[in-house]
């Protein structure tokens, strides 16, 4: 019984020496078909240069000022509608504003005071009925598309909540103190430049 | 823009030349009948001020707009 035992044991192992780089190989490449047959396989270098061409397609799209406030704080103001008879008119203060952050809530808030309002939680799903997402930057573009020209459709789609559901409050009120800060120098800077 | 590539030229042609015209609309179509939103980047005259403008027709899109830009419909997150 025993020796019979031991002669199992070796004939197995023999076959797993034989035969298991074979086995191995076979489950490698198994595997590397399936993942190149995904569709929506995870590829770092597919995301980095569509993230590059969306933020080149942003820059072609928005003006100076807010690319550079994009590139430097990482978020896009756009300001409310302004009431027919506000003071000013279409050049004078907005009464509200919203910041635009990829991948995260419309922050609306109340520019003259700081005071946050809400926020509202939209995004772009894919249609095809996959999981993926738009790159970062074509999120921001899409919301800043939309609020430009239709700000009432994409504020009514949007599901509205105080600040402080996703977005931490004082990060939020911390980018608009970093707002006002950068467009302090900036204006410094081009008064030094004009000079 | 389509999710997980990013911006993906569709179609492009001369709006005077009919062939292309066809092919323009036939796409334009295609993509609202996806659900898709499709906007063009203008400027504001004078101000130097950016924004988009929705179209949801192909006789909607300004004469002299370069590019239609096609976006997932937004919807609550």
């Amino acid at each position: 019984m025993l020796a019979l035992l031991t002669a199992a044991v070796m004939v197995t192992a023999l076959t797993a020496f034989l035969l298991g780089p074979a086995v191995v190989a076979r489950l490698r490449a198994r595997r590397r078909r399936r993942v190149e047959a995904s569709p929506h396989a995870f590829d770092p270098g597919r995301e980095r240069r569509a993230e590059q061409r969306a933020r080149q397609l942003l820059r072609s799209c928005v003006n100076d000022f807010e690319w550079a406030m994009y590139r430097d704080l990482g978020f896009i103001r756009v300001e409310g509608r302004r009431l027919p008879d506000a003071p000013g008119g279409d050049e004078g203060p907005a009464p509200y504003a919203y910041l635009i952050y990829p991948h995260k809530p419309i922050v609306a808030y109340v520019p003259e005071s700081g005071r946050l309002l809400s926020e509202y939680c939209v995004s772009f799903p894919d249609l095809t009925g996959g999981r993926t997402r738009l790159p970062a930057s074509d999120d921001v573009l899409a919301k800043w598309m939309a609020l430009t020209s239709d700000e009432a459709r994409v504020i009514g789609r949007a599901n509205m909540h105080l600040v402080g559901r996703q977005h931490d409050p004082g990060h939020v009120r911390r980018d608009i103190w970093r707002l006002s800060e950068w467009e302090r120098l900036g204006a410094a800077d081009l008064g030094a430049r004009a000079a | 823009m389509k999710p997980g590539h990013g911006e993906v030229l569709l179609a492009e042609g001369d709006r005077d030349v009919r062939e292309d015209e066809q092919l323009l609309i036939e796409e334009f179509r295609r993509q609202l009948d996806e659900g898709m939103w499709a906007a063009v980047p203008t400027e504001r005259p004078g101000s130097g001020r950016r924004e988009a403008q929705m179209v949801r027709d192909y006789g909607e899109i300004p004469p002299e707009a370069q590019r239609v830009i096609f976006f997932p419909r937004a919807s609550g997150g």
